[in-house]
Parts: C-alpha cells; structure tokens; sequence
C-alpha cells in the first residue's frame, strides 16, 4: 500500500494545488475582467500570453523557468536582491510555476462567464446608482459562479496533474518538492511497480471524481460559462 | 509545393541506392551519460561498417520499462550492470551478449572556476544552499555520490542540501545553470579530449564508492541482426575504446 513518502507527496500536492488555486482566482479575476472588457489593441497578445501553457511543452517552460529563476536569470537577480534567494528547489517556486502553468485553465472560464453576462446588467446597476465596485461584487461575481466553479476544479486539478514542469524545476526533496506525478515516475523508473500502480490508479479515480463533480453540480457550464 | 514529388523522388532513390550492400540498421538504447561518446562512436560505426545505428538516449530504468513492453530496442548500454543481468534472467536479452563496455567516473563538478578544490574541502566548508545528485534510487551515478559521501562521513551534513536530478543529464543541467552550485556529475560530461571542459572538478578517487560499471547487452530483438552484433564488436574495439576514454571513463 502507499508508504509514509507517498503520503506525503499526496499532502505536498494538494497543498500546492490549493495555494495554486487561490493565488490564481486572486489574479485571474481582474486579468480576465479586463480581457472581457478591454477595447484595446493589446487584447490579442495578453489572451495569447495567458493561453500560451496550454500550448507549450511543460519541459521548455520548465527549462526556462529554472534558466530564468536561477542565480543568473533575471527573477532570480531580483528575487535575489530582495533577500528572499533563489526560487528554484523550493515550494515558493513551485507555487509560481504552477501560477503560470494553470493560469489559462483559471483565466479562460472566468472571462468567457464574464463576457456572456454582456453590458445589460451593468447598466441596469448602473441606472440604480451602484458604484462600479458594488456592481462587480453584487450582479457579476454571482452572475460568474459557474465560470468561478469551472475555473477552481480545472484550476486545481490541472495542478495537481503538474509534472513536466516541476520534473525540471523541483530537484525531487521530499516534503517541499517530490509531489505524487514525480513520485510516480520515481516508482516507474525504480522498476516498483507495484507502488506505481497504487498512487497512478489513486489519480486516475481523482482525476475522474473531479470532472464528474464539475459537470454534475455545472451541466450548463459550458453554455453559460 | 512543385518541389515535393522531385524532393520524394530524391528520398526514395537516396534509401535505394546510398545503402552499401548488406548494410542493416540497428536500434540502440543508450544511458543518458553515455550520450557524448556514442554520438562519436556510432559516426564512426557507420563509416567503418556501413550499417546504421539509431540511437535513443535516456534513464536505464526508463529503457527497462519500454524494454519489457515491447519496444524496439536491439542493444542497450545501460548506465549499470544491474539492468542488463535483470533483463537476461528475464530472457528478454541473448545470453552471452553482455559486457562492460565502460567504468564511469564520478565528479564533483561547479560551473564556477575555482569553486570545487582538488581535496573537495568545499564539501567540508559546505558554504553552498545546493548539492545537486542524481536520484540515488534511480541512477548509478547517484547511488555513487551518496557511497561516496557516506565514506567521507558528511552525508548527515549534507543530505538536507540535496537537490536530485532524475538522471545524470538533469543534475548536470542543475549545476550547469547555476541553480546548485556544485554537483556530483558524471565525468564524461564535463571533459572531452582529456580535459575539463569548464568550471572547477575534483574526481573522486575510485577508493570512495563502487565501481561503476556499465555495461552492454544484445536484446532479443536484435538476436539476428548482423549490425547489432557488428556494432557489439565495434564498442570492444581500439577505435571506440580509445573514444571512451577520453570522455574519461576507465576501461
């Protein structure tokens, strides 16, 4: 059965993918807010920039968020100089990879809720005299619950299903950065099979579990979403 | 578009006629360290036999789970000698096939000159956040920095600045980016034509750790393939063994 290592790699990425999540919803709002509003020529290539990991091999953003990041890369110069060191090896680097690695998966959803709530709502809270915040918080974040609920479970399951980029950036240390895809491809590697097979069917019925409870509690979520 | 058919045209007399008589090809799997000197090797092989050898690079480990599952694969050189005397027991390589085509050499390599001393008393300083190895649970060369280690009685000191590459090519790139200061590494990597390539080394003396032999096997794919066994034979020889050595593994 799973040993105390692999618990803890269940622990660790579960605590990744919900720090992940948060920080995500956090900044995911108003960059989706503004790519659902924005006139701007700029829309193109912020949409393109957001979408880019879904595109992208996760070993070549892995590869340059370690030359990046790294003591001669230009974050790591910065974070460096702010005394908080280098970030790669480490769970804060992690949580920023990971940022970057499910920001699409946050992004899309909340923009796409956000344009279908259209100009006739803000309007109409506009003409009851709602400041602008009032209406944010009172007609769109409701009007958003399903691209919010679509956004949270993509955002952390797509975490949690992080490998390539934390392969190349995490230098496997047990409880800050060997989570449950890297333990699995140790067990594979190291030939233990039988290990492999607990943990590898354990993600398959999560993986399954979550999906299933977003287009159970969200059937029209991608018609309103 | 015009250029297509001409272009395929070209493809398929090239295949037809460039092939010298009786020449074959053969599939290698190759340890990820062994990667530098093969790349010369199989050039070589090529032009001293005319057969083809394709090869793959990677975790021996990795090799051994496509192995089993029906890959390809007609030699491999392993990063261990483990591997192969698993896969014969398991008849999935030709007996009588194996043997040990390199000893590898382990460093403690820093991108920066002048880090690493020759009497490694960095190690004893410890003024460094990182020490990049290879997974020792997965890689030979890991397994020997961690032997090593232990004999130098640091391995309590140092263990909580581990940083594990899945194979010798990662912990080699953790160092070379200068994320770990130091690592253990293979020599091949950082030496070519009997030298340091750059950065600052110590070699760790043989006495430290156990050999590290890698050795080679015939799978039983390749069983009838005269380019496999062409190519076995070509390893052993003067050519390839002088190749081997200077990326600076013992023989």
């Amino acid at each position: 059965m799973l040993t105390a290592t692999d618990w803890s790699a269940i622990r660790l990425t579960f605590e990744l993918a919900g720090v992940t999540t948060l920080l995500l919803l956090v900044l995911g709002t108003p960059i989706a807010w503004w790519l659902a509003r924005t006139r701007s020529a700029w829309k193109g290539a912020v949409g393109a920039v957001v979408a880019l990991p879904i595109v992208l091999p996760p070993t070549v953003i892995g590869f340059y968020l370690l030359v990046a990041m790294g003591p001669n890369g230009s974050v790591g110069k910065l974070t460096e100089s702010l005394g908080l060191g280098v970030l790669p090896f480490t769970f804060a680097g992690l949580v920023v990879a990971s940022v970057f690695y499910s920001l699409p998966f946050v992004v899309q959803p909340i923009q796409n809720a956000f344009e279908a709530i259209g100009e006739r709502p803000l309007e109409a809270a506009a003409t009851l005299r709602a400041s602008p915040m009032d209406t944010f918080f009172s007609v769109v974040l409701p009007l958003a619950r399903p691209g919010y609920l679509t956004a949270t479970v993509l955002g952390f399951a797509h975490t949690v299903g992080e490998f390539g980029v934390v392969l190349m950036i995490g230098g496997n240390i047990p409880d800050k950065t060997r989570v449950v895809s890297v333990q699995i491809y140790d067990h594979v590697e190291a030939m233990d099979y039988a290990q492999a097979h607990w943990l590898a069917a354990g993600m398959v019925v999560f993986s399954f579990a979550v999906l299933l409870l977003l287009y159970t509690l969200n059937p029209t979520g991608r018609r309103r979403a | 578009m015009k250029t297509m058919p001409s272009l395929l045209t070209g493809l398929v007399l090239t295949a037809v006629f460039s092939a010298p008589a009786g020449a074959d090809e053969v599939q290698v799997a190759v340890a990820a360290n062994f990667t530098a000197p093969m790349k010369t090797i199989a050039a070589d092989f090529e032009k001293a036999t005319g057969h083809k050898a394709q090869l793959a690079f990677g975790a021996t480990g990795k090799f051994y789970a496509q192995i089993k599952n029906g890959a390809p694969f007609e030699i491999l050189l392993a990063a261990d000698d483990e591997t192969p005397a698993k896969l014969e027991r398991e008849g999935v390589a030709v007996p009588g096939t194996r043997f040990t085509y390199a000893i590898g050499q382990l460093a403690l390599w820093s991108a920066k000159p002048g880090f690493v001393d020759d009497k490694a008393d960095v190690l004893k300083q410890g003024t460094f956040n990182h020490l990049s190895i290879a997974n020792p649970r997965l890689a030979p060369y890991g397994a020997a920095a961690v032997e090593t280690l232990t004999q130098l009685g640091l391995l309590g000191a140092l263990e909580s600045k581990f940083v594990q590459g899945e194979n010798i090519a990662q912990t080699y790139q953790f160092v070379s980016s200068g994320n770990a200061e130091l690592g253990f590494v293979a020599l091949s990597q950082i030496y070519a034509d009997g030298k340091l390539k750059g950065g600052s080394a110590w070699i760790v003396p043989g006495n430290l750790h156990n050999p590290i032999r890698q050795d080679a096997a015939v799978l039983v794919k390749g069983k009838d393939n005269p380019a496999a066994a062409a190519l076995m034979e070509f390893l052993k020889g003067e050519k390839a063994r002088a190749v081997i050595k200077s990326y600076g593994y013992s023989l």
